[in-house]
């Protein structure tokens, strides 16, 4: 297992340096000279200088880009200039709130999604399944950030359940049942979508899954349909199941921007619209940089998941 | 293509989905002659009016522009800025998925790594990227989105056209001194373009979808210019004061998007064959009994089969693939049921204790009598008490029957543990003794094997363990040996046959092999076409064959030594049980076929301990197999 779990971090290298210059060469792309687009009307020659030395533009693409990743690689990812901030402090502030609003809403996504799939296909077109099918499909075409605005206006506004925006409440709070409070409505609106993907996906690998010979053989062996749901045939269905666990998880990361914004989450999907808007490319690179690497690290997790289920793929 | 779209309307979502999208079309299409308000008026003195207003039928926005002109404009820019993004991905996407397809070998090695890693981003992450570097706007915004669709595309083109690359008609292209190009364009785009068509369908939602978040975030289309996105960007300032501004551009974008959705699995189903025949139906837990005439009265055999009938129905097609079968089988018996595949062996096997695929099938009458109890009329926790404990299965082909996540020791623990209570330790020696018993070598340490670890003998070994776990009374396997080489096949029958003596067992024995049915069985049931046409003791039956059928099958068995005699296949297809012709089953095939044979039911009359299924046994005892 140990052997797996290196090889596969190990795999994960020229992922992360591919990455890395991926996110470097787009931001090459900037048209013109990044200085005078940084600048706007302050483009003076003299800040035009001192912003194409901050920022190393003064070197040759290639030179730049070795730059740039050896400054990573000993933890400095340079200075945002509109929070005049080390960008690797504001990262990680801002990551925090991300991973608490994705990470609960993952493992909504994955509870519900599985759940959901399962009893569909277990009561395969009768009314449970119906209904969940007819849920599901709401669920995957309403955008989150529409969804997140009428559960404000019901849950906040009309019902006063939940508070409208934010973390914390500015007065009082900070304490975990104050978060949790603050956390149910965005984590909701970002699992909805994820949420009914995993159903459908379920659904069907269930439904694959109970076609199979060795499913009548645990039936002929007497073991109760029970079990042979939720133990023969789950079990097959999550080698089905996890990688699209794993896409989800890149899904309720990256789309958390949106719940962000519409909830005024201090996370880094709203760091990196305001520093796109503000034209900080540091804070650009560095953000969308450090959210791919986790995101590949977390498909590690999903592979090592894999492999410690199904006995059949370390071979 | 009418026959598609046939299919498609059978299903009314997608049906749904194709009206409200194509209402939606029409009306982006007819926007600009529609009598509508300049969408980008502002008069701020008519702000944030509620719909039904007079002359706002959907209310104004924050500057007091009309909503229902900008819904209609920003439906239309939305609509036409996510079809470009798909257009403009899959044209890209599939180009790079062809020509790396195509060429293979390291072209293809170097774009899929390069694929690869563009799909280790979260796409949403991506295009955020791509509009930090060229500034927001909505074209932009469009680039954006079509380039992270680009991966998806040339991913699933490139395995199409691998799989194309080495079929026949492209090396005969090549032969005839086609260019690479011209290889590409006239051979395989035709064959890739409903591939490229399908993937448009299912993603063209999600761009929509992608370029009005990217608008939402302020980082698409710019004011005053608005597409939905921006529309519901902007109005989110005002959510609570006036929530309409909001809610009217969301349910337009849902709207788009669950229609769409819908078409895109109405395509999808209508495509794959799969569904259309029933296949994805999962089987229920015990096979659906529908018995119209009550059922004969149970025998006191061990297990009786009593004019069992099975049917599959598939569509408006009724395949009898069990039509009236009666057998019994008493301790220390052996009785062998040979036949043809298609013939309904199996399935006769399977319906002793419902586990026939259900739905398609089905058992419509007679009964099985175990110990005097009828099984087909009995509850599934009846049933599931007497599965594996009393009467247990052993099927063919053990890869596929064994669960392949399971170690074996633990699916032979289950197996008692379903009806027993049993401590885990007491269970493990158990499964070890089981595996020893069926001569596995070193079973305590194959115990902890997965399925995937062991040889096929080996695995049916432990299929028979499995089968011998609860001690059962009888046991049915169907065709155990046939996926097996022959001295594992003769090692597996003469364990059975051993255990048989030691134990009692009723033994019923599926095959399609008379060499296995004279080594181990007491009886012999011969089945075509769902029905017996003959049994009797297998010594009889195999000196003095009575049915042309059995005749047949007993001359397709090559003989150790007897290298003079010929082997005859036999000519013809069985017939299909949804077509049964009248009378005997077997007449277009047979030799020995009269008129009198096609017509009316031909019994299956008893000659002291044997029966034969035919009007003219003494003539066909009497002839020769030729050919």
């Amino acid at each position: 297992m140990a052997a797996y779990i290196l090889k596969r971090l190990i795999s994960a290298i020229p992922v992360l340096f591919g990455i890395t210059l991926i996110v470097f060469l787009i931001m090459a792309m900037i048209p013109g000279d990044p200085a005078t687009a940084i600048l706007g009307a302050y483009a003076t020659p003299e800040n035009v200088a001192k912003i194409n030395k901050d920022l190393g533009l003064d070197a040759p693409l290639f030179q730049r880009y070795f730059i740039w990743l050896g400054n990573m690689l000993t933890g400095d990812f340079g200075r945002s200039f509109s929070l005049n901030r080390p960008v690797l402090d504001e990262i990680l502030d801002r990551f925090s709130a991300t991973l608490i609003l994705a990470g609960i809403s993952f493992v909504l996504c994955a509870i519900f999604g599985i759940l959901a799939g399962v009893i569909s296909a277990a009561r395969q077109y009768g009314w449970a399944d119906k209904a969940i099918t007819f849920t599901v499909l709401i669920g995957i075409s309403i955008p989150s950030f529409f969804l997140g605005m009428v559960m404000i206006l019901v849950f906040a506004v009309r019902l006063r359940w939940f508070p409208v925006s934010g973390m914390y409440a500015i007065y009082g709070g900070g304490d975990l049942p104050d978060l949790l409070n603050h956390l149910v409505m965005p984590a909701l609106a970002l699992a909805a979508v994820a949420t009914g993907v995993v159903a459908r996906m379920s659904r069907s690998a269930m439904l694959e899954v109970l076609r199979q010979d060795y499913i009548r053989t645990a039936r002929a062996k007497g073991v109760h349909e029970r079990k042979v749901i939720l133990g023969h045939a789950l079990k097959s269905a999550m080698v089905t199941i996890i990688p699209v666990l794993g896409i989800q998880a890149g899904f309720v990361l990256s789309g958390a921007v949106y719940i962000e914004m519409v909830f005024q989450w201090p996370g880094i999907g709203r760091m990196l619209v305001d520093a796109i808007l503000k034209r900080d490319i540091l804070l650009v690179q560095g953000g969308v940089v450090f959210v791919a690497a986790c995101y590949v690290l977390f498909n590690i997790i999903v592979d090592v998941a894999q492999s410690l289920l199904d006995p059949r793929i370390k071979s | 293509m009418i026959q598609f779209l046939k299919l498609l309307f059978r299903n009314r979502l997608a049906g749904l989905g194709a009206v409200v999208l194509t209402f939606i079309l029409l009306l982006a299409l007819l926007t600009p002659i529609l009598p509508l308000p300049d969408p980008d008026i502002t008069a701020t003195g008519d702000r944030f009016m509620p719909p039904f207003s007079d002359g706002h039928l959907l209310g104004t926005d924050h500057l007091g522009r009309d909503l229902l002109s900008r819904l209609m404009w920003g439906t239309r820019l939305s609509l036409a800025v996510g079809a470009a993004a798909a257009l403009i991905a899959a044209f890209i996407g599939s180009t790079i998925g062809i020509v790396a397809g195509f060429l293979s070998g390291r072209t293809d090695n170097v774009i899929m790594r390069l694929v690869d890693m563009l799909m280790a981003f979260p796409y949403i992450l991506l295009a955020l990227a791509i509009v930090a570097a060229l500034g927001p706007g909505l074209i932009n915004a469009l680039i954006a989105v079509a380039a992270v669709n680009i991966p998806f595309f040339a991913r699933n083109i490139r395995g199409v056209t691998v799989g194309l690359a080495n079929k026949e008609f492209v090396d005969a292209a090549r032969l005839s001194g086609m260019s690479n190009i011209q290889i590409i364009l006239s051979e395989i785009l035709p064959n890739v373009l409903p591939v490229i068509v399908i993937a448009m369908s299912t993603t063209v939602g999600w761009m929509i979808l992608e370029t009005a978040g990217l608008s939402f975030l302020g980082l698409g289309s710019q004011p005053p210019q608005a597409d939905l996105g921006s529309m519901l960007g902007e109005a989110r300032a005002a959510l609570i004061t006036s929530p309409h501004t909001s809610i009217v551009p969301g349910i337009m974008i849902f709207l788009i998007v669950m229609s769409i959705n819908l078409l895109g699995d109405g395509v999808r189903d209508a495509i794959d064959p799969r569904l259309k025949s029933g296949a994805l139906s999962r089987p229920l837990p015990a096979t659906i009994v529908e018995r119209k005439e009550t059922p004969p009265v149970a025998s006191d055999d061990l297990l009786a089969l009593q004019d069992l009938r099975t049917e599959f129905h598939v569509g408006d097609r009724t395949y009898k693939a069990v039509g009236g079968v009666s057998l019994k089988v008493n301790k220390g018996e052996c009785l062998g049921i040979i036949g043809e595949s298609g013939s309904g062996k199996s399935v006769t096997a399977l319906s002793v204790m419902g586990l026939v695929a259900s739905p398609p099938g089905k058992i419509v009458g007679g009964a099985v009598s175990f110990q005097g109890n009828d099984l087909v009329g009995a509850s599934y926790d009846e049933l599931r008490a007497l599965r594996g404990d009393r009467v247990a299965y052993i099927f063919q082909d053990p890869l596929s029957t064994l669960h392949p996540l399971y170690k074996v020791g633990d699916q032979l623990i289950e197996a008692m543990q379903a009806h027993r209570r049993m401590p885990q330790k007491e269970a493990r020696a158990r499964a070890i003794e089981l595996l020893d018993s069926v001569r596995i070598p070193n079973a305590a340490r194959r115990v902890d094997n997965y399925p995937h670890e062991m040889s096929g003998g080996m695995r049916q070994r432990v299929s028979i363990a499995m089968a011998l776990a609860n001690e059962p009374d009888v046991i049915i396997a169907d065709e155990p040996t046939t996926a097996l080489d022959v001295t594992v096949q003769a090692q597996i029958l003469s364990l059975l046959d051993d255990l048989r003596r030691e134990r009692d067992l009723a033994i019923v024995f599926i095959t399609h092999d008379f060499g296995v049915v004279a080594q181990l069985c007491d009886r012999v049931a011969v089945m075509y076409a769902g029905r017996i046409v003959e049994e009797g003791p297998t010594a009889a039956i195999l000196d003095d064959p009575q049915h042309p059928y059995t005749k047949r099958l007993m001359a397709c068995v090559p003989e150790l030594g007897g290298g003079k005699r010929e082997l005859h296949a036999i000519a013809g297809l069985p017939p299909a049980v949804d077509r049964l012709p009248q009378g005997c089953a077997f007449a277009p095939r047979c030799e020995f076929a009269q008129d009198v044979c096609r017509q009316g039911e031909i019994k299956l009359e008893p000659n002291g301990d044997r029966a034969v299924r035919c009007l003219f046994p003494d003539k066909v005892s009497q002839t020769e197999v030729t050919s």
